[in-house]
């Protein structure tokens, strides 16, 4: 069940493992590297030493999502991807979202007023950055494949979102 | 600089000049230090240490400092909202502030110089509402009198609008360019007149969080975010049996981890004694990061001992309860008017149900943790809380330090729903900085979540009605057997044993002739706490369904059996939290409307159940239906619509958010949610066995009816999620005609199908 690929299309390739030296990874953009145990998983990377805590720890076990983040574009339980697997990989958090301006999506969960303890929303809005890619009109039960848990109850509001984003990004294209 | 004001007005408000001109607005309250004011040391520009509720600077910007514990209720928007308004300010001039903990003390004792900052029961528009208008209206008014001065004018041909004072012949002022003189002058006598209603601008706005940019771009820091003080990472093995503790154990391969610092043996609670630690005796792994921490936590080898309670479980608990309500005879007598035992004999008709609850783990997304810096003469903390109050307390008790020299931020909160209203893992977190001389950052996994928290009581209801001829109800006997929630609370506080489990006034207490109410205590070592409307949840799912299989058996309708025990709307003697008086008639209103919206009546051939159900909780009035059909082995909820009068509405989209997601979290916990005990140990790990609601099983939208109302606010937090469990039963029977008398609904649905 503690599945890294839990909500992307296509499994992370494995990294060739050089226990000797140090492993490479891209992170919104620029590379690090990463000398610890390299089982730690990606979470606690981005976490603990990077600081980037936008990405949020829920459950240890991929079961909640709020730990999800991009690698290579595919929405993943950062909590459960060893180090060793995401590197060599381009790894997007939400605080790499935002460039000139924010993401469509994080406007759009502005505009629909999403958070309420806002902490499961960096890993919903990632998982909605996902579907939007491979679903750029997604129906009813496209957004339903969303599995991150809200303990809030934003369910209703994030499909909304969701649906406004998917605008937002339509009239961008035009 | 510090402009000191009048005397009379002193113990409620405190203003005061930074040396950058920005005036400070700070709210005392009656009770609080008498004389003195804001220290000038205070008053700094650094608004997190300082933290009045009303900042201006020079430049006009508007800075308000939020009191509350943002746990997800929205407070952080709604609070300052209130100040906002008074003040006369545009909402998009403001910006907010979290306010750190405001202990202070008084020659009366504690006190805290914001008021209330607790979240719980509520109570924060409640306590807010006025106090806090209060404190924008005196800024507003210093700033009139200090244009008043500047152009040599009566404040009363003035008026102010969008952060500016304006004089009759076009003249403006900018709040920014009169703060400093604002600052100089004395406050008035008694609290200047608040706006009417009709003036509002801001409350009653639908008005976005206030804060969302920076959730949805990952900047918010929770109380896991922190990492200031090179604390350690704490993560503790605990014993997993209940009132266990730790016999030997090897930590010799943890301390092999790499980044592992050292390993700390932690005490429990003492068997019968008040839980005023840890929930837990424990070993604690130190380490330079998490992943090391949690390594090396497995690495422990430990021999845990049972305790004196080694074979509680779920099962013999319900074999308890019921055996309570089968034999005992004797009980704790919570309401008892006419005779019910004279008016069974009389009954033309005698129905009766039990209804069983299971105990529930708050589960917080966000999963309890705190970091603690404990120094010589000082301590501070950063947690995600809901009770800094108690946090204050707990330090204290531990360290020896004065109250007043432990510093307490909260953070936003990833959740609370009661869970942190206790502080135990703020007492983990400085039993381990003491006895390792660091700071400590204490990380709770959901394992250790769902094994050690406060659950909301387990019990079983039993119900019993005595109608007439006409299908009137004569007599009800609400007898209940639970697991109490006073147990072993610190403090002096004795709650009574059917708190948060019977309530002796909720509906229909005072609507039937002869009510019997009667609790009997089932013993069990497993921690109880207060859950998301306490004892509502609890309540209104036996009192609902069974009303509604009232209605059944009798042939009535179900809304209309409702309507005619409400009867004419009045106020009636309501003793619990949210009284003093309940009235009939909102509960009624909101019924209505909620029939209507579901189509209540409406003939259906499609196979699908509608249910219904209402209930008055902390003040508010709530009222949900669904239309739910089932197809195989699976539930589909078609619609769901929840109908709430919470008195004034401050914030619109906030009240809608906090009813959507009450009428969601009433369908995910009625569904799936169940802690249960075997072997004296709780047998949940992680969300695979407490499955909270995916999207998926979630209806695709709340249809949230908001009743208008000039009527005094009630907070909206709590009463979102009492009668959505009863009204999801409800419908489930008028789908299937199975009746679901145990909650968790589907797995009983399904052995019953």
């Amino acid at each position: 069940m503690a599945n890294p690929l839990d909500h992307s299309a296509e499994p992370v390739k494995r990294a060739s493992a050089r226990p000797s030296e140090a492993l490479a990874i891209t992170i919104n953009g620029k590379p690090y590297f990463h000398d610890g145990d390299p089982a730690m998983p990606l979470l606690w990377f981005l976490r603990d030493t990077l600081r980037l805590t936008g990405t949020k720890f829920g459950c240890g076990v991929a079961a909640c999502g709020a730990c999800t983040v991009l690698v290579d574009g595919k929405a993943t339980r950062a909590c459960v991807t060893p180090m060793s697997v995401a590197a060599n990989h381009k790894i997007t958090t939400i605080e790499g979202l935002e460039t000139v301006a924010l993401h469509p999506v994080q406007q759009a969960w502005i505009e629909e007023d999403v958070p309420q303890c806002g902490y499961c929303q960096a890993g919903q809005i990632m998982a909605a950055v996902d579907l939007l890619q491979r679903k750029p009109k997604p129906g009813d039960d496209d957004i339903a494949t969303i599995g991150n848990l809200c303990r809030c109850g934003t369910y209703p509001r994030i499909r909304r979102a969701i649906l406004r984003a998917a605008d937002l990004i339509q009239g961008q294209k035009k | 600089m510090s402009a000191i004001v009048n005397t009379g007005r002193r113990r409620f408000l405190a203003v005061s000049l930074t040396a950058t001109g920005a005036l400070l607005v700070g709210v005392r309250l009656a009770f609080a230090d008498q004389g003195s004011d804001l220290p000038p040391e205070l008053l700094g520009d650094d608004l997190t240490d300082v933290g009045p509720f009303v900042r201006i600077e020079r430049d006009n910007r508007i800075v308000i400092g939020a009191r509350g514990c943002e746990i997800g209720q929205g407070v952080m928007t709604s609070l300052p909202m209130l100040i906002a308004e008074e003040l006369d300010v545009d909402w998009a001039q403001v910006r907010v502030v979290q306010l750190p903990y405001g202990y202070i003390e008084t020659d009366k004792g504690p006190s805290n110089k914001y008021g209330e900052q607790f979240a719980g029961g509520s109570t924060s528009i409640p306590d807010g509402w006025k106090e806090l208008r209060e404190a924008g209206a005196t800024a507003r008014w210093l700033l009139l009198q200090a244009a008043a001065q500047e152009w040599n004018l009566p404040a009363d041909q003035l008026h102010t609008e969008s952060g500016q004072v304006i004089a009759a012949d076009g003249r403006r002022l900018t709040y920014g360019a009169l703060a400093r003189t604002a600052a100089t002058i004395a406050l008035p006598d008694k609290p200047p007149a608040l706006k009417k209603p009709e003036q509002f601008r801001i409350i009653g706005k639908p008005t976005k969080v206030v804060d969302a940019r920076d959730i949805v771009t990952g900047r918010t820091l929770y109380g896991i975010d922190e990492y200031s003080a090179n604390a350690l990472v704490a993560v503790i093995a605990r014993c997993p049996y209940l009132d266990g503790s730790v016999g030997t154990f090897d930590d010799s391969e943890t301390r092999r981890v790499a980044g592992v610092v050292d390993v700390i043996a932690l005490p429990g609670p003492k068997p019968d004694e008040p839980f005023s630690g840890p929930l837990a005796a424990g070993v604690a792994v130190l380490a330079e990061n998490t992943w090391a921490a949690l390594q090396g936590r497995e690495k422990l080898k430990i021999q845990w001992k049972q305790g004196d309670w080694p074979k509680e479980s779920s099962n013999a608990l319900t074999g308890a309860a019921n055996s309570l309500l089968d034999h005992s005879a004797e009980g704790l007598s919570v309401r008892k008017d006419g005779d019910f035992v004279k008016a069974r004999k009389q009954a033309h008709q005698f129905i009766e149900a039990r209804y069983e609850m299971p105990f529930l783990a708050h589960a917080t997304m966000e999963p309890p943790g705190a970091l603690i810096e404990i120094k010589q003469d000082s301590a501070r903390l950063v947690a995600s809380m809901q009770n800094p109050d108690g946090a204050s307390e707990i330090i204290s008790q531990l360290t020896g330090l004065a109250r007043k020299d432990i510093e307490i931020h909260m953070t936003r909160a990833g959740g609370g729903f009661g869970r942190r209203l206790a502080n135990d893992f703020v007492a983990e977190a400085v039993l381990i900085a003491k006895a390792a001389g660091k700071p400590v950052k204490l990380m709770w996994t959901r394992e250790d979540d769902l094994a050690h928290d406060f659950y909301r009581p387990f019990g079983v209801h039993a119900l019993a009605a005595t109608l007439d001829r006409k299908k009137r109800l004569t007599g009800w006997s609400h007898r209940c057997a639970a697991t109490p929630r006073g147990y072993r609370e610190t403090g002096t506080r004795k709650r009574a044993a059917n708190n948060a489990t019977l309530e002796a006034d909720d509906f229909p207490a005072g609507l039937i002739a002869n009510l019997d109410k009667t609790f009997y205590g089932v013993e069990s070592r497993m921690p109880r706490g207060a859950w998301r409307a306490p004892i509502h949840t609890f309540h209104a799912f036996a009192v609902q369904s069974f009303i509604d299989e009232i209605a059944i058996a009798t042939k009535q309708d179900a809304v209309k059996l409702r309507l005619e025990l409400l009867g004419e709307p009045r106020q009636i003697p309501y003793s619990g939290h949210g009284g003093p008086v309940f009235d009939t008639g909102r509960l009624a209103n909101v019924l209505h409307l909620c029939a209507d919206k579901i189509g209540w009546g409406d003939k259906r051939n499609d196979g699908h159940g509608i249910g219904i159900a209402c209930h008055f909780t902390f003040g508010g009035y709530a009222a949900h239906a669904f239309e739910v059909s089932v197809e195989g082995r699976e539930l589909r909820i078609h619609r769901a619509v929840c109908v709430a009068d919470v008195g004034r509405v401050i914030n619109p989209l906030g009240v809608e958010a906090q009813m959507m997601g009450g009428t969601i979290d009433g369908i995910s916990t009625a569904l799936h949610l169940a802690i249960t005990v075997k072997d004296g140990q709780v047998q949940q790990k992680n969300f695979p066995d407490y499955p909270l609601l995916r999207m998926a099983q979630a209806p695709r939208s709340v249809e949230v009816q908001i009743v208008e109302s000039t009527l005094e606010p009630s907070g909206a937090g709590e009463i979102g999620i009492p009668s959505a469990a009863p009204a999801l039963a409800n419908a489930i029977y008028a789908a299937t005609t199975v009746r679901v008398r145990k909650l968790p609904l589907m797995p009983q649905l399904l052995r019953m199908l």
